[in-house]
């Protein structure tokens, strides 16, 4: 029994029973394909994670931020004094996180690929991109580069899924997406 | 003659007091038995807490209901993470190891005395670090991920507690070497036992991690330190997040092993194959840590991949065998017992009126099914970016710890009761049906928080309807339905949860002490032998073929593969990202 010693004393040369071996090498394999999937998936598949990231200090991801918004902002979002800001198309966007909003809102062209520049100012934040469902760790001084194709148009929000403090759960973002060329 | 009467006998120089065990004619050492009970009393008292926060948490994320205010909810969800994450489950495993080594083993247990020391700084540790939380300056979840700051006696706590268990991890090393030196046993450790010693090995390694970032976190929330990075501080402060819960792992399994066993006389297929199976657990599981950092900026791909794989799914193989041999080790001791009929005689006659034998194979079922699959699924790299930080986490872990870990220790305590405490459980007839309420309420909690994480819904969020928040956003209505179902499922959970200590401290307080006469009915009902074994010195021998396992392996093996691939299917309808 297996509250016992072995009964066999050199239970290491004690033969395994065919059944146990199949289902090892078909596990084992499972193993095998699932590891390769990950490979694949990074040389065909069109959803990974960049891994573009910088050291940063947040009052430089600020600025930047800022002149961005300042540039290309178009209009505010509704009576909240939030800027949208739409970058030309293919360009570098920006979106700060910090207690407790995303900043600024965004307008991309659908089908455009963009820089997105991700950072925190205070604590980490998660973006979580609905209802694409995009979920990305956004930490504070590091800044992180991912390129963004986005393939509907409508207004998507980014909801803070990372806890930071008693305000969380009123943290949320905006993207809008926009047929290409439409009037900015 | 008194069950209870004791005999002191001196071994190696050293007195140490036994009474031998009626059911196994084991010698068990009164000292480690005092601490078996100690530990097992503690981690069920902070089950009762935590499980409590728990239920707060569930109904507050039922958004109509939503019974806790923002403050009060994330207080509750730290305390939650804290006392049943890790308090709880490392109280209960104390006695684990106690038990694996000292009365598996016929064994005096090393230095008792420095138990109680353990003891006691696990006991303050924990509620140092539940004061901490209670007053509401350490609400920064169980992660406390940097630069969130607790309260500096959060963190002591922590450390403290881990210190203790780390004693108790070098006592149970100790009563190996002192087994082993007395010879108390013939041959090998009993598989149970190495199971226990793959626990304490991924123990020592976890708590070391906790170590190495708490103590700076604690120095750095006093003043002393003035940064800390905060992807470093996940990757390390994971190695003992993760780490424990694979120590609850190879605990669980272990407890799957004993129960089979003591209960079924269940012997495993090839010692060979199971023991393997558990050194890959203490090769590869601890690569873990990754699967919190793969939507985290700045990591290699490589470094991802090889990670969050455990080195190609080593560590998964482990489980996945485990998976086959215990169930098949259940099936083989049947047939054994003459439940030859068909592929599933052997599991319809099996004590499912017995709660110990019903907590461990649901416990079995439920981990390989809910949690394995789930958990491969969100430790792949980029399965992950659908999945990282939803209600979607939660829902796998409390199939694995909860289902999984907790419902593994509740069986072994129908067994522990009898046989340590000596007392008969109270209430058979509510006992028998504890584990079944407690599985459901668990399936559920599991299956409808994934259900919700699919959909989107963050985790640890206290109001996914925005109703103070500056721009409106729903989740779909079909979220709002999970959660509601989650909170339902959680009464359940929180009623088998009740039911459980209810029994736990009545039987100790008013069981009926068991005694010679009775020790074998005291474990409840127990599968009737219609045969005589036949000589067997292992398992598989006489060539039982294991017609029902086959099956529920390829059940398991289909249900992978095809969850595994509809996630990707759905992560190439996302937008681009590279």
């Amino acid at each position: 029994m297996a509250i016992h010693p072995p009964e066999e004393r050199i239970w290491w040369n004690q033969k395994v029973g065919k059944d146990e071996l199949i289902w090892i090498v078909i596990a084992f394999l499972w193993g095998v394909i699932m590891f390769s999937m990950m490979i694949y998936w990074h040389v065909v598949g069109k959803q990974n994670l960049s891994t573009t990231a910088y050291r940063i200090d947040p009052a430089a991801f600020e600025e930047k931020t800022e002149a961005f918004a300042d540039q290309f902002k178009v209009r505010e979002e509704g009576d909240t004094g939030i800027p949208v800001v739409r970058p030309p198309a293919g360009g570098d966007v920006y979106m700060l996180a910090r207690l407790w909003q995303f900043w600024p809102v965004l307008e991309l062209e659908k089908g455009e690929s963009y820089q997105l520049h991700l950072s925190s100012m205070d604590y980490q934040h998660g973006f979580s991109l609905q209802p694409v469902n995009i979920n990305i760790q956004v930490h504070p001084l590091i800044e992180h580069v991912l390129t963004v194709t986005p393939t509907e148009t409508g207004t998507f929000s980014v909801v803070c899924n990372e806890f930071c403090g008693i305000g969380h759960h009123t943290m949320i973002g905006r993207i809008h997406v926009v047929e290409k060329g439409t009037q900015r | 003659m008194a069950i209870a009467e004791a005999e002191t006998q001196i071994i190696g120089g050293i007195a140490a007091k036994f009474r031998t065990c009626p059911a196994s004619g084991l010698k068990i050492d009164l000292a480690a038995e005092r601490l078996i009970k100690a530990n097992a009393v503690a981690s069920i008292v902070f089950l009762a807490i935590g499980g409590l926060f728990g239920l707060l948490v569930a109904l507050t994320r039922w958004q109509t209901v939503h019974i806790l205010p923002a403050d009060m909810f994330y207080l509750a969800l730290t305390a939650h993470g804290l006392d049943v994450l890790l308090v709880w489950i490392i109280f209960f495993e104390m006695a684990v190891l106690y038990f694996c080594s000292a009365v598996l083993l016929n064994c005096r247990l090393a230095t008792p005395k420095l138990g109680w020391v353990a003891f006691v700084l696990m006991i303050a540790g924990a509620v140092l670090a539940n004061v901490a939380v209670l007053q509401g300056n350490s609400s920064v979840m169980f992660t406390s991920y940097v630069p969130m700051k607790a309260d500096p006696n959060f963190y002591l706590g922590i450390i403290l507690f881990a210190v203790g268990a780390l004693i108790g991890c070098f006592m149970f090393l100790g009563t190996l070497v002192i087994a082993k030196d007395e010879k108390t046993y013939e041959g090998s450790i009993p598989l149970v036992t190495f199971g226990a010693l793959t626990a304490c090995i991924i123990a020592i390694f976890s708590i070391a991690a906790g170590a190495i970032i708490l103590l700076p976190t604690w120095l750095w929330s006093l003043g002393y330190i003035s940064h800390i990075d905060t992807v470093m501080y996940k990757l390390v402060w994971w190695a003992m997040g993760h780490g424990t819960q694979q120590v609850n792992v190879a605990a669980h399994v272990a407890i799957w092993y004993a129960v089979a066993a003591i209960l079924l006389g269940a012997k495993p297929l090839s010692e060979k194959v199971s023991r393997t199976a558990f050194l890959l657990y203490i090769l590869f599981l601890q690569l873990a840590s990754a699967h919190h950092l793969l939507v985290e900026p700045g990591l290699s791909e490589e470094w991802q991949i090889f990670n969050t794989s455990y080195a190609i799914y080593l560590a998964v193989l482990g489980s996945m065998i485990h998976g086959m041999t215990v169930t098949g080790a259940v099936e083989a001791a049947q047939r054994r017992n003459g439940y030859t009929r068909g592929a599933f005689e052997w599991l319809r006659k099996a004590p499912w009126g017995n709660p110990a034998f019903a907590g461990m194979f649901l416990s079995l079922i439920m981990f390989g099914f809910l949690g394995g699959i789930s958990g491969v699924v969100l430790g792949t790299e980029q399965l992950n970016i659908m999945l990282h930080n939803t209600i979607y986490v939660p829902g796998h872990f409390h199939a694995t710890v909860v289902a999984g870990t907790t419902l593994a220790f509740m069986a072994l305590t129908y067994l522990v009761l009898p046989l340590i405490f000596q007392k008969q459980v109270v209430w058979p007839k509510l006992a028998r049906l504890q584990p079944y309420i407690f599985a459901v309420g668990v399936a559920g909690i599991s299956l409808f928080m994934m259900g919700a994480g699919t959909l989107g819904v963050a985790r640890r969020h206290w109001d996914i309807g925005f109703a103070d928040a500056p721009m409106s956003f729903s989740y779909p209505a079909a979220a709002h339905l999970m959660l509601a179902l989650n909170g339902i499922f959680a009464v359940i959970a929180s009623i088998g949860g009740i039911l459980f200590v209810l029994i736990a401290v009545g039987t100790v307080l008013w069981g009926k002490p068991v005694t010679a006469e009775n020790i074998v009915e005291s474990l409840g009902p127990m599968p009737k032998k219609q045969v005589t074994d036949a000589v067997s010195t292992y398992g598989n021998a006489g060539t039982w073929h294991l017609p029902g396992t086959y099956i529920l392996v390829a059940v398991f093996f289909l249900s992978f593969v095809l969850y595994y691939f509809v996630n990707w299917k759905y992560l190439s309808e996302i937008w681009p990202l590279s």
